[in-house]
């Protein structure tokens, strides 16, 4: 990259001078010099995307270890993984059956509605008192109600098992890299790009190995849930005071009983924030999983879309939302108690009597009492020709406002936005970038991003992500804007906490399928609605970190403002504000990854971005522009990420 | 879906016995669904036939193109429907790898070209006629395809050369494409509910031509040549100055089932539909909002002499 080796590497007053000459020779160079600094030459992309894809069809195909295909070897592990998939489905949601076709009959029924609303009642009731015990029987209350029951349990059954292994995966994994730091330097790498890559783009390669099915599904789910629950673990082992660890060894602990019985105990808070954000995760990926065979309420969510039946899609979507809620809340809630070390109190029933008593009393009522097993049809409410009909008024009545709006943000602001990044000299772009990481982090950060732009260049994927980089910055400026004043607002007012945070889990879980079609019907197919699904997935981490940052300013700083009399206008902009930048540029970084996930989805409507690339790749089978066009949308983030991670360095470096 | 719904009383009618030799196999036999409904409400009727005959069946999700692949590796076993009008080229290149069947045609006839509603005829007359649109461009424009038409074509992998047949006839259209079926039947709904213009892809058998009032665009019609040789049809240097090609819809299987379950095979070949009956069994579905399983299973038990017959391998 000849751009970067231009930067000079002294330091001091002079280097804002020699940065901007910098960038005055990369735009002179990029704008008028040769023709293959505007446009990658054929000589510059390589054709990366056939070795790949050609390199993972001979693995999943052809390769061999010890004498046996690879082929087998995974489907195998698909085999293995399936059986707990189905005893689960078995138990929750099918029950067994005899005879096949129209001879089919039940011959033992699956665990009653009742039966499992009064167990999960139950320990909730333990964990968390009457508060969590009432939270969770109106989450599960809502499934029987509106008649999701039966789907939600296939969802269920898929997503226990997933965050099962999700779990024993993510410890394994985190305990070997908090013993070696080598192990730990590679596992971070390998996260962060896993983090990043979009799991359309991995799909495929998962379908070769593991074939179509639930197996698949699971085990992508697994992938994409992974990283956050390693880098928790990590995080909290770390954490563990000093004289804890000594304590064990004075007290004569091996290295496995220090670990069993001292460090893990003692990291479980921590490892419980990565157990939460695997169970957030999982959820979201329910659509995903139904597109390949896992079933549920993801399937009806999205049979209901495509019957554009969006108020059933709604509540199936919804139904999600109640899942990952009660998940949620009890693990932690659990996590709480046990980092307390919490016990039964004298006098109360262990739960292994309790559950079990319970469900053998339920699936007696459920026996003589039939709606208690399968809640009737006729019983089930609803509320879909509601919303079905909000969606069609508003069509009617606003579509004259809201398209001119269109028309006019399309027009004069995205589409000039569009052209001039579509415009821009790749040698400009990339060397910008380069500059800028170089003012911001050093010579390090500027060759690492150099090089991340370079791979977009030589893949052939310049022109596509230049359209990424235009729908994201638009879609977090928008998100920022109005995500940052929401939370501020919101941290000012405890008494909005809970409502605000049950919002932002359902912005998260909901799906966005659900919010995009009415969107399309609004704002036509095109970049205008992909915008608006991006910055309604995108803006709930802005408003979540800056409602935490903005709360957690220190006491003693607020009170010596009050003394000084500020009124609350000076407070937040001199005390608050820059006390909480740390936890913003947190904000910003989870903003910028949360959209870059949704490039994919919002592909779906039709954008020509990286996602496109990926989507057409799934469509088509091409194995290697799949994973290239994904590689790619990491690359990117991982950019933005490097740049906000040396800004983060620098706002810290001078308080 | 498939299992779990409440056919418990609905079921244990009059049992058909299976024969001691059939099935073949208790390996379940793997159905291809895609993302549209009428392939999987034809593999549910299909695997309820088998199902009573003790056939063990699964469904499993694949993508209308990129099915191939796991076809030939066995890992997806039928699939009720293989459009000639898009998916020609791909099963002629899967079947020429020989490990792929071609299971025969099911009877109906897919049609697929632009369509718009019938109240687009007041504001652009001629329709429909194709020549009528050279001059309608602005009718059916918006603010960012202002003075051409906006047309909404099918998601990229489609294909369908829409592009070219713009150009090859001349007409004052753009083609916005969505990445998915569900978008552009949105956009319909939306246009459709304010009567405002619209003109788009659209398929049969579908839902959304029982449901809408409309008709499809008449260009001159399809053959072979009008997409191989530019000097065929209006335009003498251009390709695609016709419609789109309409045609058979076919099964298809994985060829080393043959060997498995032969009778199973025998059945799915002797299975036949037709676009009328199809399409009310796909409004029951799509518009009522019933279960794809009751639907399938209330067709088959009132048709017992139309599919009872396909087995007559298992009933000897």
């Amino acid at each position: 990259m000849a751009d970067t080796t231009t930067v000079s590497p002294s330091a001091g007053p002079g280097t804002g001078l020699v940065l901007g000459l910098a960038a005055l020779f990369v735009a002179v160079l990029g704008l008028f010099g040769p023709d293959w600094l505007r446009v990658p030459p054929d000589w510059l992309v390589w054709p990366v995307s056939d070795v790949v894809g050609d390199g993972l069809t001979w693995f999943a195909r052809e390769a061999q270890i010890a004498g046996m295909a690879v082929q087998d070897i995974t489907r195998g592990m698909a085999a293995v993984v399936n059986a707990p998939i189905e005893a689960a489905v078995i138990a929750l949601s099918e029950g067994l059956f005899s005879g096949r076709g129209l001879n089919r009959a039940q011959s033992v029924p699956p665990l009653s509605w009742l039966a499992i609303v009064g167990a999960v009642a139950i320990v909730a009731f333990r964990l968390g008192g009457r508060r969590l015990c009432l939270t969770v029987s109106i989450g599960l209350g809502f499934l029987v109600v509106f008649g999701l029951w039966a789907e939600a349990m296939v969802t269920l059954a898929s997503v226990l098992v997933s965050i099962v292994m999700t779990c024993a995966l993510g410890l394994c994994i985190g305990i070997c890299s908090f013993r070696s730091d080598r192990v730990e330097a590679v596992v971070r790498g390998i996260m962060n790009v896993m983090q990043t890559l979009p799991i359309f783009a991995y799909l495929i390669p998962t379908l070769l190995l593991f074939g179509y099915g639930p197996a698949a599904a699971l085990i992508a789910t697994v992938a994409y849930a992974l990283p956050p629950m390693v880098h928790n673990t990590v995080l909290a082992l770390k954490t563990v005071p000093n004289e804890l660890v000594e304590c064990g060894h004075v007290a004569g602990c091996t290295n496995r009983q220090l670990l069993w019985q001292v460090q893990l105990p003692a990291s479980l808070a921590g490892i419980a924030v990565g157990l939460n954000q695997a169970i957030m995760m999982t959820l979201n990926m329910v659509i995903i999983a139904s597109m390949i065979g896992a079933g549920g309420l993801g399937f009806e969510v999205l049979t209901a879309l495509r019957k554009l039946d969006i108020g059933v899609g709604l509540e199936a979507g919804m139904g999600i939302v109640a899942l990952a809620v009660v998940l949620d809340r009890i693990s932690q809630a659990w996590a709480r108690r046990a980092a307390e070390g919490g016990r039964r109190r004298p006098g109360q029933r262990p739960l292994w009597i309790l559950v079990p008593a319970w469900l053998v009393l339920a699936t007696v009522v459920a026996f003589l009492w039939e709606p208690a097993q399968t809640w009737p049809k006729d019983w089930a409410i609803s509320t879909a020709s509601f919303w079905n009909g909000l969606v069609s008024w508003m069509n009617r009545e606003l579509y004259e406002s809201l398209e001119a709006f269109r028309a006019f943000v399309l027009l004069n602001i995205m589409r000039p936005f569009r052209d001039a990044l579509a415009l821009m000299p790749w040698s400009l772009g990339a060397g910008l970038i380069a500059i800028i990481a170089y003012w911001m982090g050093g010579a390090r950060v500027a060759l690492y991003c150099a090089a991340l732009m370079m791979f977009i260049v030589v893949t052939g994927f310049w022109a596509p992500a230049m359209n990424s980089v235009y729908l994201m910055t638009i879609a977090v400026f928008l998100a920022l804007l109005f995500g940052f004043p929401i939370g501020f607002w919101l941290a000012s007012r405890p008494a909005l906490r809970n409502p605000a945070n049950l919002m932002l889990d359902t912005l998260q879980t909901l799906p966005t399928l659900v919010y995009l079609l009415p969107a399309v019907m609004l704002f036509r197919i095109g970049d205008v609605s992909a915008i608006i699904a991006i910055f309604l997935y995108a803006i709930a981490p802005a408003i979540r970190y800056s409602m935490i940052g903005i709360s957690q300013v220190p006491h003693a700083r607020l009170e010596a403002a009050a003394i000084t009399g500020c009124n609350r206008w000076q407070t937040l902009i001199f005390i608050r504000l820059p006390a909480a930048v740390p936890t913003l540029l947190l904000g910003i970084n989870q903003t910028i990854m949360m959209a870059f996930s949704m490039l994919v989805i919002a592909a779906l409507v039709g954008t020509k971005d990286l996602g496109q690339q990926v989507l057409i790749a799934l469509n088509r089978s091409i194995v290697g522009q799949g994973i290239v066009a994904g590689l790619c949308l990491a690359a990117l983030a991982l950019v933005a990420d490097a740049l906000l991670k040396a800004a983060a360095k620098r706002a810290e470096a001078q308080p | 879906m498939k299992k779990i719904l409440g056919c418990a009383a609905a079921m244990v009618m009059a049992a058909t016995t299976a024969q001691a030799d059939v099935p073949e196999s208790d390996e379940p036999i793997k159905f291809m669904i895609g993302d549209w409904t009428s392939i999987a409400l034809q593999a549910e009727i299909m695997q309820i036939i088998l199902q009573t005959y003790g056939y063990n069946t699964e469904t499993v999700a694949a993508d209308d193109s990129g099915r191939y692949p796991g076809f030939e590796a066995g890992d997806l076993h039928v699939a009720m429907e293989t459009w000639e009008t898009t998916q020609k080229q791909n099963l002629a290149k899967s079947l020429a790898t020989g490990k792929v069947l071609d299971m025969g045609e099911t009877g109906l006839k897919g049609l697929e070209d632009w369509w718009f509603p019938t109240y687009m005829k007041d504001q652009c007359p001629g329709l429909p006629d194709w020549e009528a649109l050279k001059t309608c461009g602005e009718v059916f424009a918006t603010a960012d395809t202002a003075p051409k038409g906006r047309y909404v074509g099918g998601p990229v992998t489609w294909g369908g050369l829409d592009e070219e047949r713009i150009e090859a006839l001349g007409l004052p259209f753009e083609v916005i494409h969505p990445g998915t079926d569900a978008a552009m039947f949105a956009e319909l709904k939306a246009a459709y509910e304010r009567q405002a213009p619209i003109m788009l892809w659209v398929w049969e058998p579908h839902w959304a031509p029982s449901l809408y009032d409309g008709e499809f665009v008449q260009f001159p019609a399809y053959e072979d040549a009008c997409y191989e040789d530019p000097s065929w049809g209006v335009n003498p240097d251009k390709i695609a100055d016709c419609g789109k090609p309409r045609g058979w819809i076919k099964k298809m299987a994985w060829a080393g089932g043959e060997e498995v379950w032969p009778c199973a095979y025998e059945m799915v070949r002797n299975y036949e539909m037709d676009n009328a009956t199809l399409s009310a069994l796909l409004a029951e579905v799509d518009l009522e909002g019933r279960d794809m399983n009751e639907v399938a299973t209330e067709w088959l038990m009132e048709n017992r002499s139309t599919w009872e017959p396909w087995a007559a391998c298992a009933q000897s």
